[in-house]
């Protein structure tokens, strides 16, 4: 037999140092939640201890007054997300429904890349082009023609008063859908995939269309799914500053309950005014705001996820 | 023969065939809609920022309102090195993170607890990330600089880094690993040599997507580094950067700053874009 | 079972298992093996799936620490040195006992690196005897020829039955005392796996090898001992002709002739 090499000794440290780096990086991450947190309470304390919880239903915001109360952005970014949704979920269905059963094959990838292209681009692109471009074509065609129908009209007619001038929490709102509409869309679209073939050969084998085979079939398969992107793309509006800066109007006052109104959301307020902001009462104000962002973002966000590991635990289980 | 139930399935089969037909075309003309926002931004951008650029554009700093010429150099420049530096930072901790994840804490309660938290990072409100480096950089520096957005941007860098890093080392097959642990090899050097090298076309569109996403966010800027009207390599001051220069000039009623605005955006759509299909292509090579 | 220790007669023991038991969590994979693997010779191990050849085979290098479930009880002696309980550095151990695996799986650098691998991690070699040793692994798993003009291509670029005399040369290139085989050939054509039994037969003059296979034919060819496993037991141990011809035990007897299993 050969002669044995002399084997050197490999360094036992290295191994060490490497777990622990990985491991310490690991940490950092949750540090950094926990960092964000704290550090948004204690900057917004001052706040808390002057206007506590009464500061969610006040409407008046009064920098020089040194009186501030939340309610007006609180509604924006709530307002501006749920418009979002409401035009965003159903698209989002049409399209992960086309992608999934309709699209010939050659056509499903650059269609993919399309959507997910849409989800790339800058969300300031979005703002300024909603800005100068979509919103002046939004006050013509679609405000003044609202406006000129449900004038008059109790409860609907209120929504829709105000200068239709193409901005406001409507315009947000819609900004904001074609911003989250790949996310859902994606969300959708790979949760559909997941569905067994054969549960959706033996529907269509018993005759069932298309549709009632994704109604009736994979829809309820994947609903967890569903919500959990719902709520992804949910998280993703309330959270967007800039699409929602550009057009919301930048104002603290809320005249009317109008969606033509100008407005102020919780990230357009700090994008607005946070630079400027004098250290005290203000700025804490601020901080107190994002704090609530933030909290309602994190609740979202992780019932989302809860519901995607649900959906993800059940495809491993099989009846 | 059963002609009634027939006659009833055919009178039925007439109503659900038409609601399948309105369903998939409501499902195309979704489809179209999300294609048609998107190709009309595109070209909204394309033909409006392409107007506005020069060769000033990358020559010149910054114009007064109303003033001539101009252009977006510091602000080019500025983006360059705030987005370099955030990924030269995130890089390392993400994918040290994501090893981390993969490799040593699969069945861990820190891993389970960090994947959960990363996934809520990843989509968390990138303005809040600009307060937090605020509270505890700015404040405590009592300035502004390009450090601090930096830092921010760093932070959005790193959960997408982690996510990437995760999921392609996970897809490298066991028996690669257990072929090299075969041979005698330490652990470390299974990871850095073997599982990251088999990982490395996915890793490394991770991070050309994380370089995306961080080149087009203004919100962690916007009272990190601020902005600067002149021209500075200083890290320690304020920077100007494409995004909050862009927010600056479109928001404002002079007509340069809006055209200068559109150059910019111009600027970054079509990086952000070039960054994605790179990546894309990358990917789609090594597979 | 019995506790009683298999031993070939007239061979020196290279690797000696007593009392092996194996875990998975709670699952007993093995039970009370005791056997004696001879040195320079091919020892086989056939079972049907799940009878824990495999099983056993992965505790011989420890490659079951890998997996925190996992865990074994008894002794394992390579050259009278306990495996198992060795403080040393479970790498030095895998020098000395190389496994090939059923899939081949060439790392993703050139055929040269892939080589030089495991080379690197125990010896500082200048480049002209690497370049040896390289060649000299490469002869020795036969592929030298079909790649000596191709050093520097990618190991992914080879045929599957290439890969995995690759993957062969790269763990005979560290100079190991024992080789273990797990079902080496089952993802490959007739003729690379021809062509594998061809090299094992030579490899025996300088190793021990160890081979588990689902195909009994090939045990018969290629080996000089061949152990007979069923539910975690070592049912029958001996001469590879002996236990095709005369198998001592009934169930071996049952598994060979196929009524089963």
């Amino acid at each position: 037999m050969s002669p044995q090499p002399q084997r050197r000794r490999v360094a036992p440290w290295a191994d060490a140092l490497f777990a622990a780096l990985s491991q310490g990086a690991a940490w950092l991450t949750l540090l950094l939640m926990v960092g964000i947190i704290g550090s948004l309470i204690v900057g917004a304390t001052p706040a808390l201890k002057a206007f506590g919880l009464g500061f969610l239903t006040s409407a008046e915001w009064d920098p020089v007054q040194e009186k501030f109360g939340g309610l007006v952005m609180i509604y924006g970014t709530l307002a501006s997300s749920f418009i979002a949704l409401a035009i965003a979920v159903p698209v989002s269905f049409g399209i992960a429904i086309f992608l999934t059963e309709l699209s010939p094959n050659w056509l499903k990838r650059p269609l993919g890349v399309a959507i997910e292209l849409l989800a790339a681009v800058p969300s300031i692109v979005y703002g300024m082009w909603g800005l100068l471009v979509f919103g002046p074509i939004l006050a013509t065609y679609v405000q003044a023609p609202l406006q000129a129908v449900f004038t008059g009209v109790p409860f609907i007619g209120s929504l829709f008063t105000g200068p239709p001038v193409g901005i406001g929490i409507l315009s947000a709102g819609i900004i904001l859908a074609i911003m989250i509409i790949p996310f859902i869309a994606s969300v959708m679209r790979d949760v559909f995939e997941v569905t067994p073939p054969m549960l959706k050969e033996s529907a269509y084998g018993l005759g069932a269309t298309t549709w009632e085979v994704v109604s009736r079939v994979v829809l309820p398969y994947t609903k967890t799914g569903v919500v959990g992107g719902i709520m992804l793309g949910l998280g993703r509006a309330l959270g967007e500053t800039m699409a929602v800066t550009f057009v919301i109007g930048n104002m603290n006052q809320l005249n009317s309950l109008s969606v033509f109104e100008a407005a102020n959301s919780i990230t357009s307020t700090l994008a607005n005014e946070f630079a400027e902001a004098g250290e005290g009462l203000h700025q804490a104000s601020l901080m107190y705001l994002g704090l609530v962002l933030f909290l309602i973002t994190f609740v979202v966000l992780t019932i989302s996820k809860l519901l995607l590991m649900r959906l993800k635990k059940s495809e491993g289980t099989r009846t | 023969m059963n002609s009634a139930l027939d006659v009833r399935r055919l009178a039925m089969h007439k109503k659900r065939k038409r609601t399948n037909v309105i369903a998939l075309a409501l499902s195309l003309g979704a489809m179209g809609f999300g294609v048609f926002w998107l190709v009309w931004i595109l070209f909204e951008t394309i033909y409006l920022g392409i107007g506005g650029l020069t060769l000033a554009t990358f020559t010149e700093m910054t114009p007064p309102p109303q003033g001539e010429g101009g252009g977006l150099a510091n602000a080019i420049f500025g983006s360059f090195v705030m987005v370099g530096l955030a990924t030269l930072i995130g890089t390392p901790i993400g994918i040290l993170a994501g090893v981390y994840l993969a490799e040593y804490g699969q069945k861990t309660w820190l891993g389970g607890a960090v994947r959960f938290i990363n996934d809520i990072l990843l989509s968390a409100p990138s303005i809040v990330v600009g307060l937090f480096v605020y509270a505890m950089v700015v404040a405590k520096l009592k300035s502004f600089s390009g450090m601090a957005g930096a830092l921010a941007l760093a932070l959005l860098v790193i959960p997408v880094v982690i996510r990437t890093t995760e999921n392609m080392l996970s897809l490298v097959p066991n028996a690669l690993r257990e072929a090299a642990y075969a041979l005698g090899t330490p652990k470390w050097k299974v990871i850095m040599t073997i599982t990251l090298k088999a990982a490395r076309a996915g890793v490394l569109t991770g991070i050309l997507l994380a370089l995306a996403r961080v080149s087009g966010e203004t919100a962690p800027l916007l009272f990190t580094a601020l902005s600067n009207q002149f021209w500075t390599s200083d890290i320690s001051a304020p920077m100007a950067s494409l995004p909050v220069t862009i927010f600056k000039f479109a928001m404002s009623p002079y007509e340069n700053w809006q055209k200068l605005a559109w150059a910019g955006v111009f600027l970054i759509t079509m990086g952000v874009l070039l960054l994605n299909i790179v990546a894309r292509v990358l990917f789609k090579n090594k597979h | 079972m019995d506790a009683k220790i298999e031993t070939p007669v007239g061979e020196r023991s290279k690797l000696s298992v007593r009392n092996l038991n194996f875990f998975y969590g709670s699952f007993h994979a093995l039970k009370n093996i005791n056997l004696d693997i001879p040195e320079n010779k091919v020892t086989a191990f056939i079972g049907p799936s799940g009878c824990g050849k495999s099983t056993l085979l992965r505790t011989l290098n420890r490659m079951f620490e890998l997996y925190p479930e996992q865990r074994a009880e008894g002794q394992i002696l390579l050259d009278g040195e306990d495996v198992l309980a060795s403080k040393d550095d479970v790498s030095l151990i895998r020098a000395k006992i190389g496994m090939v695996f059923q899939k081949p799986t060439p790392f993703p650098m050139s055929i040269y690196d892939n080589i030089a691998f495991g080379v690197k991690l125990f010896e500082t070699l200048p480049r002209v005897e690497m370049d040896e040793r390289v060649e000299w692994a490469l002869k020795k798993a036969a592929l030298w020829g079909e790649v000596k003009d191709k050093l520097n291509q990618s190991g992914s670029g080879l045929s599957g039955g290439q890969q995995q005399r690759l993957c062969i040369a790269r763990g005979i290139a560290i100079k190991p005392e024992v080789l273990l085989l797990d079902e080496p050939c089952s993802a490959l054509d007739p003729i690379s796996t021809g062509k594998i039994e061809e090299l094992i037969h030579e490899l025996k003059s300088d190793y021990t090898v160890a081979i588990v296979t689902h195909n009994m034919q090939q045990a018969a060819r290629c080996s000089d001992y061949t152990a007979y496993m069923y539910l975690g037991d070592l049912i029958e141990f001996g001469p590879t002709a002996e236990l095709f011809m005369k198998p001592k035990r009934k169930d071996t007897e049952d598994y060979i002739t196929g009524r089963f299993g």
